[in-house]
């Protein structure tokens, strides 16, 4: 009779044992996020499209382009900052517009390109290089697709579009759009 | 004799006694089966058009249905306050009547179950909580308990009794070494149920107003001070119109545990407010919306001011022994617990949990009319379920209906049968 | 007086299309001693898939199909959706709606985008879903959408009494609406109000269903189940992004897969300060906010 009174007691201090362990184990605090602790499959390869970056053309007005249809070449250039008379009379520069104008982007040498602050020449298609001087951590993060739309595959080729494609380069900030409707308020049933 | 056939001869004979009745009683069983047609009826275009017919949607997901589900499950439970003086201190007076506590406790949760049947999407689809059959998704889900304890409970309560009273009616003694330990393990199984079903509110983080330690406590608190109300009113009607003996003691014994109880409600609501009062926080907004109204939306803030003037007058009146013995006292007593409880369980749990939704809209919900006539009948199926049960159990306990014997007319009210008093055999009570 | 923004036109073209579409559109077709679709084996799957498509095409009268992809191996998906950029234009809302086939009347949707003011911040108890302005972003205002966070820990899958709703281990937390009792303890239990209840049959009208569906995903639902954002699991599993991702007119949402250290996702867990909703209540969204 004692021992098994004794049998049952050492049962029961395992038994005990056991289920706090368990309990402790289940209460233990989780420390990473689980895919930092994935479970060895490797993630699907990737295509790499980091160093060519491809854009769709960028987005002209009827007939602007190329510029040395109107600028001459040869002539010479009035570098005077002035409120245009003549011609882009539409365009209202509103980009840091205290500092800038026209040729501090527009080249003066060669009329259809833009140009860097170091004088570097950059093609219209290459235009995110010029955004990019200034907005630095905007232009880092286009790069990696997570400033702007992109569209495509998450784990496959996936299209950019230009800084210009939304932001109108000579006043970028957005403009408020109208909002589709709201959701229908809950009515009760009577 | 067989025990089929025996069993047969009761079940003919029960069906007698319920057809035999006086005008009170068949007013009272046609009424509750116009309600139930009318129940029927909202149910059936509920089912064909959805739930849409209710006012839930997904800012409040439950509602009514859900309300009045975990307020029976609170008078289920709380057949174990009579079971728990009668067993375990051997308390003579309320032995006798703990079987009234059981058949309401198997009305109960019938209603619970068909509270739960008409709130579900897809009726169609319960038997996927069947374990094995179906699903279930034990022991993670607490509706998964919520279903395995409430079943259990009810074929339990229905084992004890159908043993109890078909022995009664074999004029056998049943044996105390089977039920003795059924009845006690209902003690824990009632404080089970309810506990289970305060879970399921207990453990949705979701929800800051019911993610409270407290809600067991109180909801444990609130059945034990309602449900025997509903017994006690029961025990007099039978004083009344039967010859069941039941003693001012057993009433006021019970009355005295139940005010005990409705102070311990009272101090736990008030400990919420408390705690939501004084630290402030956001989750005031719950409390506020049940007692104030929060941005000019206050559909149920009248009715909780008098669920709290209900209770407290309720718990003056049980407190006091002058007013405990009082039968209009007390029965007003009963009236004002069970309003009380009934509107703090049922609205007061359930709308201020989901009022402001998790994404702090306010949607003021209130039951529609077909919410309402549903409910309406399944109180109906209920009270007709107990009505029917201790229409027969009765003579049963009394002797009158035993094997081979039927009560030879039906009480007229007010009437006090003494004529089969000499011929009552001895030995069928229990 | 225009609360809703929706003309009178649009409103009679959708009833037109509803009325076009199937008067009994809760397709039951289903064998009703179905088993849990994660019990199912190919064969059965396959029928069912079978049966499926031949109903719904029947009754929307297009080719619908509906897939069972499995999920790819090494993938977790995340999201990230910069809220300095949202301006609560609701096309992600609109978007996902025409996706995933969600029902017009009565309305649902998986998307449900805030107005949060800037006094106060992020904070749910001074945020409306219901702004109706001429012009988005409002003065004053920012915009925080919110939908299913797909959680690590998700509080609805613990609580499915019949587990109609579990994760699957690329991270999506789905339901099988052919499984779904409508007990709605999924939706009391979700501290996002991601999850959206059908009240009544769900209304699609036959011209604007998107007939590529998947089993878990976007396939029409019925009457009385619970449905919710599945991160188009019909799309992301074929490699595609997110229809909301796609539709987003100001780049504010980024998807990707978190077990790959250059993905989009994972640079904005690196580069940028994120945050999820509710953080206390332990959930571990895989939905991450932040600023830019």
């Amino acid at each position: 009779m004692t021992s098994s009174r004794k049998t049952s007691r050492s049962w029961s201090l395992q038994f005990a044992t056991l289920a706090t362990g368990i309990l402790l184990a289940a209460c233990a605090e989780q420390s990473r996020p689980s895919w930092l602790d994935p479970d060895g499959t490797p993630p699907p390869p990737v295509a790499d499209d980091t160093q060519k970056i491809e854009v769709p053309p960028p987005p002209f007005s009827d007939d602007i382009f190329p510029c040395t249809d109107c600028h001459d070449p040869d002539l010479p250039v009035n570098t005077k900052r002035r409120k245009l008379k003549l011609a882009h009379q539409d365009i209202v520069l509103h980009h840091d517009e205290q500092h800038r104008w026209c040729l501090d982007c527009h080249s003066v040498s060669n009329r259809d390109k833009l140009h860097l602050a170091n004088g570097t020449l950059v093609d219209f298609t290459e235009s995110y290089r010029l955004c990019g001087q200034c907005h630095g951590d905007k232009y880092r993060d286009w790069r990696a697709g997570v400033h702007g739309r992109r569209s495509g595959y998450w784990n496959g080729h996936k299209t950019y579009l230009l800084c210009v494609n939304c932001h109108n380069s000579h006043s970028p900030a957005f403009k408020p759009l109208e909002p589709k409707p709201m959701p229908k308020p809950p009515e009760p049933t009577k | 004799m067989n025990t089929v056939k025996l069993f047969w001869e009761f079940t003919a004979g029960s069906l007698r006694i319920v057809l035999k009745g006086s005008y009170l009683y068949w007013s009272w069983v046609i009424g509750l089966l116009v309600l139930i047609v009318i129940g029927a009826v909202a149910w059936i275009h509920q089912l064909q058009v959805g739930l849409i017919t209710t006012s839930m949607r997904d800012q409040v997901s439950w509602g009514f249905y859900i309300g009045n589900f975990t307020f029976l499950v609170g008078v289920a439970a709380a057949a174990v306050l009579l079971v728990i003086p009668a067993y375990v201190y051997q308390w003579k007076p309320i032995k006798e009547v703990v079987i009234l506590g059981e058949l309401l406790a198997i009305a109960a949760i019938v209603m619970c179950g068909l509270f739960v049947l008409v709130d579900v999407g897809r009726p169609d689809r319960v038997w996927h909580l069947i374990p094995y059959i179906g699903h279930l998704h034990f022991p993670s889900s607490l509706l998964a308990w919520d279903v395995i304890v409430l079943n259990g409970y009810l074929v339990l309560n229905f084992v004890i009794v159908t043993y109890l009273l078909f022995s009664a009616y074999r004029r056998r003694s049943p044996h105390k070494a089977f039920f003795i330990p059924l009845v006690l393990f209902s003690i824990p199984a009632a404080i089970g149920i309810h506990t289970v079903t305060a879970f399921l509110y207990n453990g949705i983080a979701a929800r800051p107003f019911w993610n409270a330690s407290i809600l067991a406590p109180r909801f444990l608190a609130s059945a034990f001070c309602s449900g025997p109300a509903l017994l006690l009113v029961l025990m007099q009607i039978l004083r009344r119109f039967t010859r069941f003996e039941i003693s001012d003691r057993a009433i006021w014994k019970i009355a005295e545990l139940m005010a005990y109880a409705m102070f311990i409600n009272l101090f736990l609501l008030g400990s919420e407010v408390f705690k939501d009062v004084y630290s402030n926080t956001e989750h005031l907004i719950h409390m506020r919306y049940m007692f104030i109204g929060v941005g000019g939306h206050s559909p149920i803030v009248p009715y909780m001011w008098v669920s709290v003037v209900c209770s407290i007058a309720a718990f003056v009146l049980f407190l006091i022994p002058r007013t405990r013995r009082h039968p209009v006292t007390l029965n007003l007593g009963c009236a004002l617990i069970w309003i009380g409880v009934y509107l703090e369980k049922g609205m007061g749990l359930v709308i201020p949990g989901l009022t402001p939704d998790t994404l702090g809209e306010i949607y003021e919900y209130f039951p529609s009319h077909n919410e309402f006539a549903v409910s309406a009948g399944i109180f109906s199926v209920g009270f007709l379920v107990f009505t029917l049960m201790v229409k027969v159990a009765t003579p049963i306990m009394l002797g009158e209906f035993t094997a081979g014997r039927e009560p030879a007319r039906t009480t007229a009210p007010g009437e006090v049968r003494l004529a089969n008093l000499q011929t009552s055999v001895s030995g069928s009570r229990e | 007086m225009t609360t809703t923004g929706v003309s009178r036109r649009d409103f009679l073209c959708v009833v037109a299309g509803c009325a076009a579409a199937s008067a009994c559109s809760n397709i039951t077709h289903t064998a009703w001693f179905r088993k849990r679709f994660a019990e199912l084996d190919a064969d059965a799957k396959a029928k069912i898939v079978a049966d499926l498509e031949r109903d719904y095409s029947r009754q929307y009268g297009k080719d619908v199909k509906v897939g069972t992809t499995e999920p790819m191996p090494g993938v977790e998906f995340g999201y990230a959706l910069d809220i300095s950029r949202c301006i609560g234009c609701r096309r992600c809302v609109y978007g996902c709606v025409e996706e995933n086939n969600q029902s017009r009347d009565p309305q649902i949707q998986w998307i449900r985008v805030l107005e949060m003011d800037k006094d106060y911040g992020i904070d749910f108890a001074h945020s409306t879903p219901y702004y109706d302005t001429d012009k988005v972003p409002r003065e004053g205002h920012f915009y925080l959408p919110v939908a299913c966070q797909h959680c690590e820990n998700p509080p609805c899958v613990k609580t499915c009494p019949v587990s109609a709703t579990w994760q699957e281990p690329d991270g999506i937390v789905v339901i099988d609406y052919d499984w779904c009792i409508g007990c709605r303890c999924c939706m009391s239990a979700c501290p996002y109000g991601a999850r959206h209840f059908n009240l009544a049959p769900p209304n699609v009208p036959a011209d604007e269903m998107n007939p590529k569906t998947h089993y878990l995903g976007n396939r029409p639902r019925m009457k009385g189940v619970v449905e919710k954002c599945t991160f188009c699991i019909q799309r992301v599993r074929e490699g595609r992004y997110p229809k909301c991702v796609e539709v987003c007119p100001v780049g504010a949402r980024k998807f990707g897969n978190l077990r790959d250290p250059k993905s989009e996702v994972r640079y904005i867990l690196e580069h940028e300060r994120v945050f999820v909703l509710k953080a206390e209540l332990n959930t571990r969204p895989r939905f991450f906010y932040f600023y830019s």
